[in-house]
């Protein structure tokens, strides 16, 4: 069996530094970039942990005591801040869009492979300047909304740093969202169309449609911020004849969108993990795909539903209502597709499928408080309550967490060439599960019954739940130990993987494991049915082979 | 077997939405219902309640469901039916959310409008943003005694006509506390009074930040702006004491910016307005005969 | 139904020099120009919108509502109007191999452009409202001053394609993506300036 180098090697990867340097370094390879993305978010990840456990603390007693209540508003700025933007963002569409895209279009590296070294090391200072300003000069206290004139007259230098932070990651995104449009659009493998791609390069497309179109005009509003900040024009402050409430127009406009970039990589990476595990195709390609745009569509045009108090006069409100409303459609064909595609399965109840699964529920539970908040008469009772807390950790964490959390399972193998270890994965769903649901579960309540959110002392009649909510907020940071442990152990001594111990079909899959720097020792496959699953008998036994001899033996 | 699974099918449904309408008949999760628009909201809760949970529980159950029942047995390393789609299912499961949906935006926009939610507010530009259609409220006019009317931005406007018993009174939310101006007897308080089934017509201000005027027994909010000032209608109905929050973070002390409202018995809100007049004022307040 | 339709065949048969082609490098910088900018018209659209908010709810304090001078701004429109058609000219040179002549219109393209930022200060210096003043004047500088930053980086872009084409060769008929970036964002500076000249004078 000979094996075919590619006729021709454009990249200069010979000019990379070779071993683990590489992933300190300025690296053009998109595997290692996509890697650089996650762990770094995953750093962040601990680091807005650790300030929700801050959080959780001082709401352990109804009075303000564990810290000042400056800095609450400190620490619960950074918590929004860091999970969102250096966390869940990058780590959904940095980490797992740069690792995987490429293999899904048959490609050998992204469009632009130096834009997106450029995003990622964007990435690190961004962050580093955010948590700096806390020890600093103080960090911003005005929340992850910036609301003005709030933000005008908290201290300038905290809320400055946090513009350019923000700045500079929402820069990143743009960059990465042109680099994905230009890789699924351009760099597709000769012969491969746009309906046979795998789920996720569709869930990516739509995001960096998001992106492109929703970021600017967030970075364009923060200018205008910080000229108020700086330069004491009048934009956003009433004492000057400006109008507080044109920026959270422009700000939610940016900010809705951001939730379905939040969730929508993350439906990608569960329409890959279900088919794998299932052994089943995905069902309903062609309305997923359809459901996504539309979802990219309606989610430019509901902003106005984070406003419901905000002095918008009632045809707004009506009209936001309903279009908000009207995301549940799509979304909804989404999940049904989902469970369709586990019925009749052969299911294997692994980490990654568990992760999966408690996403599904997490997010069928988050979206129909979503569509009650979508509603103006119930939403004024409960705007900027617990419970808004509760319905967007339900889908950040529940959904998207989860999702991640799971995908790292799936492709761990494909990363390292080593399995995760199965019972500690469970015990990390485990423990997770359970304290996910004790933390958040019991703030809908709280939001009903008149806790509002953003403070630190409160009615003392909501003292036990809040407890209760902060053991489960203990449980999840234990349970990030077992997970760690787990991919360090994992990583150096796990049970070798092989090639394809999925025996999946998407083209990942189908090279080595960690794949070779140009994805492919010889051309690219061209995989038409990424979900071909469930073939009758008499074709390929897909039980025996691993990708790898598949193509190297043409079959 | 069709038939049997199909009245399984049946039965299930059934039991899941019978227990939906229990849910949403029997679990009470919110405080106490002390204004008119209590139970309207309610209402809409029950609703909202009952339809999700049989959503989540048909959702949740269908999932474990397969779980279990597709669950991979020790050794079979088969894959499972190649089913891709289904056009009439996928059509039923779009067209369902979608029905749902629509019902859900009717209602509750019925909801809002038994709240007074879309009565025009006292601004002649109350429409901006939707051109041309800049039109008058005159029934506004002869509630308020002042002759320049600061234009309304935004909140629940007050039902036309002149019905006598309406109270107006003026909030002003600073960092950090809200102070109530009764321009019935020109002076201020930092708690707000009112009487039972009186409308109340809050005008709000904000001098600094931005608050909000929350009371969750009257399931009311409305954000309290600088320079836009918005309007609060309601009629409170259960006496007794409920306590007004902030839920606008407005700075270090968002927190304990709260205050209380009293909702009087009639004659108890006529006395505690008597002995709140200045005292030069004669006590011919036309507001008097409830 | 089969799964995987083609699964290249190793072995240096013809069809494996079809399917290298996938490693062919194809040239997707003006797509990723075009998208970028796309995202940049998108920060406009935020101003713009913000504008047109706050002239429809917020009214200026007495004496705040200027009639602006329109004669230079028109003048200027014309400048920049003129210098997206030199443009097109320099590129048309530039394909039909007449370098020289494509450095003269990149030159007058460049020299138009210095001229309206010229033209924008001069502006600038006479209008009787500052950055702060009110809302208008902060709504006015701001878009303007952002599209004139952009002018500035489109007049860099091409004084530095300029510079870059003395070079004979350096750029040919067929490749010579530096020109033709700097001519897509020059229009898109150009087509913006319309807007924001339609929504700050004449509306
Ligand atoms: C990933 C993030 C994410 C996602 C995906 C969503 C999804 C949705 N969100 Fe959420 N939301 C947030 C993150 C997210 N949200 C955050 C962070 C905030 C707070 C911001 C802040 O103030 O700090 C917020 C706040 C927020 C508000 C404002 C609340 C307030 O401040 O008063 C509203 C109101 O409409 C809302 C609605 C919705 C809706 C309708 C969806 C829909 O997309 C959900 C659709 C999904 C489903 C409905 C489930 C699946 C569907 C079916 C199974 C079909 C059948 C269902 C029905 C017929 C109902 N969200
Ligand atoms: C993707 C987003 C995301 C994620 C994952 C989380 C995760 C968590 N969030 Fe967060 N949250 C937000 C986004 C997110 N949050 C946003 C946007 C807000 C609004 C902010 C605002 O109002 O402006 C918010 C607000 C918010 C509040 C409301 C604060 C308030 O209004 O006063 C609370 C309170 O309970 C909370 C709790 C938690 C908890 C317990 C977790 C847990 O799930 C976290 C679990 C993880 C860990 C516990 C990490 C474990 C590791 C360690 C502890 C190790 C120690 C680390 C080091 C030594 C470096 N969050
Ligand atoms: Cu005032 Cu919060
Ligand atoms: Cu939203």
């Amino acid at each position: 069996m000979t094996l075919s180098l590619p006729p021709q090697t454009s990249h200069p990867s010979n000019l990379q530094p070779e071993g683990w340097l590489r992933y300190l370094s300025f690296s053009l390879d998109h595997k290692v970039i996509g890697l650089q993305y996650l762990v770094t978010a995953f750093f962040f990840y601990l680091v807005g942990g650790a300030l929700a456990g801050m959080i959780r603390v001082e709401l352990l007693s109804p009075i303000s005591d564990f810290m000042p209540r400056e800095t609450y508003n400190e620490v619960l700025t950074l918590h929004g801040t860091v999970m969102i933007f250096l966390w869940i963002v990058p780590v959904v569409n940095g980490g797992f869009g740069n690792y995987l895209i490429p293999f899904y279009v048959g490609a050998r590296d992204m469009a632009f492979p130096r834009l997106n070294a450029v995003a990622f090391w964007l990435i690190p200072p961004a962050g580093f300047l955010l948590i700096a300003s806390y020890f600093i000069a103080g960090a911003a206290q005005s929340g992850w909304t910036a609301y003005p004139p709030l933000s005008l007259t908290t201290p300038a230098a905290g809320q400055v740093v946090w513009i350019l932070s923000v700045l500079l990651l929402g820069g990143s995104s743009i960059f990465g969202g042109i680099n994905f449009i230009a890789t699924v659009l351009k760099m597709r493998r000769p012969g491969l169309g746009m309906m046979q791609l795998p789920m996720y390069c569709w869930a990516m497309l739509g995001t960096s449609i998001l992106v492109v179109l929703a970021t600017p005009v967030l970075a364009g509003t923060l200018v205008l911020l910080s000229f108020d900040i700086i330069a004491h024009t009048g934009f956003f402050n009433p004492a000057l004849g400006g109008n507080a409430v044109v920026y959270q127009h422009l700000f939610w406009f940016y900010s809705h969108p951001a939730v379905y970039i939040m969730v929508l990589p993350a439906f990608g990476l569960v329409s890959e993990i279900l088919p794998v595990h299932a052994r089943k195709p995905l069902f309903g390609y062609t309305t997923m795909v359809y459901s996504i745009l539309g979802i990219v569509f309606l989610g430019l045009i509901v902003w106005a539903h984070h406003m419901f108090t905000s002095a918008t006069p009632p045809w707004m409100r009506l009209f936001f209502t309903i279009a908000t409303a009207f995301i549940a459609v799509p979304t909804g064909i989404k999940f049904f597709n989902w469970l369709a595609t586990l019925w009749g399965g052969k299911i294997a109840l692994n980490s990654a499928m568990l992760f999966s699964c408690a996403f599904i529920v997490h997010f069928v539970f988050g979206g129909i408080t979503g569509v009650a908040l979508a509603q103006v008469p119930f939403d004024i009772h409960v705007h900027d309550t617990y419970f808004v807390v509760g319905h967007f950790h339900y889908i950040v964490y529940g959904g998207t967490v989860f999702v991640v959390f799971g995908s790292i399972y799936h492709w761990f193998p494909k990363f390292t060439g080593r399995m995760l270890n199965e019972p500690l994965g469970r015990l990390h769903f485990l423990l997770t599960f359970i304290g996910f649901n004790l933390c958040f579960a019991p703030q809908h309540w709280l939001g009903l019954n008149g806790m509002p959110r953003r403070v630190a002392e409160y009615d003392p009649q909501f003292t036990l739940l809040n407890q209760l909510s902060s053991v489960g907020a203990l449980l999840m940071a234990i349970s990030t130990l077992p997970f760690l442990v787990n991919v360090v152990w994992s990583a150096l001594a796990g049970q070798v993987a092989g090639d394809n111990p999925w025996n999946a079909l998407t083209p990942e899959w189908l090279t080595s494991s960690p794949p070779p720097v140009e994805n492919w020792k010889g051309p690219a496959p061209l995989v038409t049915h990424p979900y071909g699953y469930g073939v009758p008998e008499g074709q390929i036994d897909l039980k025996a082979v691993s990708g790898l001899e598949i193509w190297s033996e043409g079959r | 077997m069709p038939i049997p699974s199909a009245i399984v099918t049946l039965v299930l449904g059934m039991i899941l939405v019978l227990s939906g309408l229990w849910v949403g008949q029997n679990v009470n999760l919110l405080p106490a219902a002390a204004s008119t628009n209590a139970p309207l909201y309610d209402e809409l809760f029950a609703v909202l309640f009952t339809i999700g949970t049989i959503l989540f529980l048909g959702i949740v159950g269908l999932l474990i469901f397969s779980l279990v029942r597709f669950r991979r047995r020790d050794g079979d390393l088969g894959d499972g039916v190649a089913v891709e789609g289904n056009l009439q299912l996928e059509i039923f499961w779009t067209a369902i959310p979608a029905i749902v949906v629509l019902f859900v935006g009717i209602y509750s926009y019925d909801i809002y409008d038994r709240m007074g939610g879309m009565i025009p507010l006292a601004d002649p530009h109350a429409m901006h943003g939707s051109m041309g259609s800049a039109v008058m409220p005159a029934s506004v006019e002869e509630l308020v005694t002042q002759d320049v009317e600061p234009r309304l931005w935004g909140g629940i406007g007050s039902p036309g006509g002149t019905e006598a018993g309406l109270l107006p009174v003026e909030v002003t939310a600073l960092q950090f506390a809200f102070l109530f101006h009764y321009p019935e007897g020109d002076f201020t308080s930092g708690e707000l009074h009112v009487k039972a089934g009186q409308t109340v017509e809050l005008r709000m201000e904000a001098r600094d930040v931005i608050h909000a005027f929350w009371v969750p027994q009257f399931r009311l909010k409305q954000d309290v702006i600088p320079g836009q000032p918005t309007v609060l209608t309601f009629t409170p109905t259960l006496p007794g004491q409920y306590p007004i929050i902030c839920a606008e973070l407005c700075g270090p002390y968002h927190g304990g910016m709260r205050s209380t409202v009293v909702v009087h018995e009639p004659e108890a809100f006529d006395s505690w307005l008597a002995s709140n007049r200045p005292a030069t004022l004669a006590l011919t307040a036309p507001l008097a005969t409830g | 139904m089969t799964i995987l339709t083609s699964i290249p065949d190793p072995s240096p048969t013809p069809e494996a020099g079809a399917l290298a082609a996938d490693t062919e490098h194809v040239d997707l910088r003006m797509f990723g120009l075009a998208t970028f900018l796309v995202a940049d018209g998108m920060t406009f659209a935020g101003f713009f919108a913000a504008y047109l908010t706050f002239r429809a709810v917020n009214p200026l304090p007495p004496g705040a509502v200027y009639e602006l001078e329109l004669i230079l701004p028109t003048l200027n429109t014309a400048l920049l109007v003129a210098s997206s058609f030199t443009f097109h000219r320099a590129a048309k040179e530039l394909k039909q191999s007449r370098n020289g002549a494509c450095r003269l219109w990149l030159l007058i393209t460049a020299s138009l452009g210095v001229a309206f930022l010229a033209g924008q200060m001069v502006e600038y210096f006479s209008l009787p409202f500052g950055l702060t003043d009110n809302l208008f004047a902060s709504t006015f500088y701001a878009l303007t001053g952002f599209h004139g930053l952009h002018v500035c980086l489109g007049d860099l872009m091409i004084l530095i394609v300029w510079w870059q084409a003395r070079v004979p060769g350096r750029f040919t008929p067929e490749h010579h993506f530096g020109v033709e970036a700097a001519e897509l964002y020059w229009h898109f500076v150009d087509g913006i300036w319309l807007i924001l000249f339609g929504i700050l004078y004449l509306l």
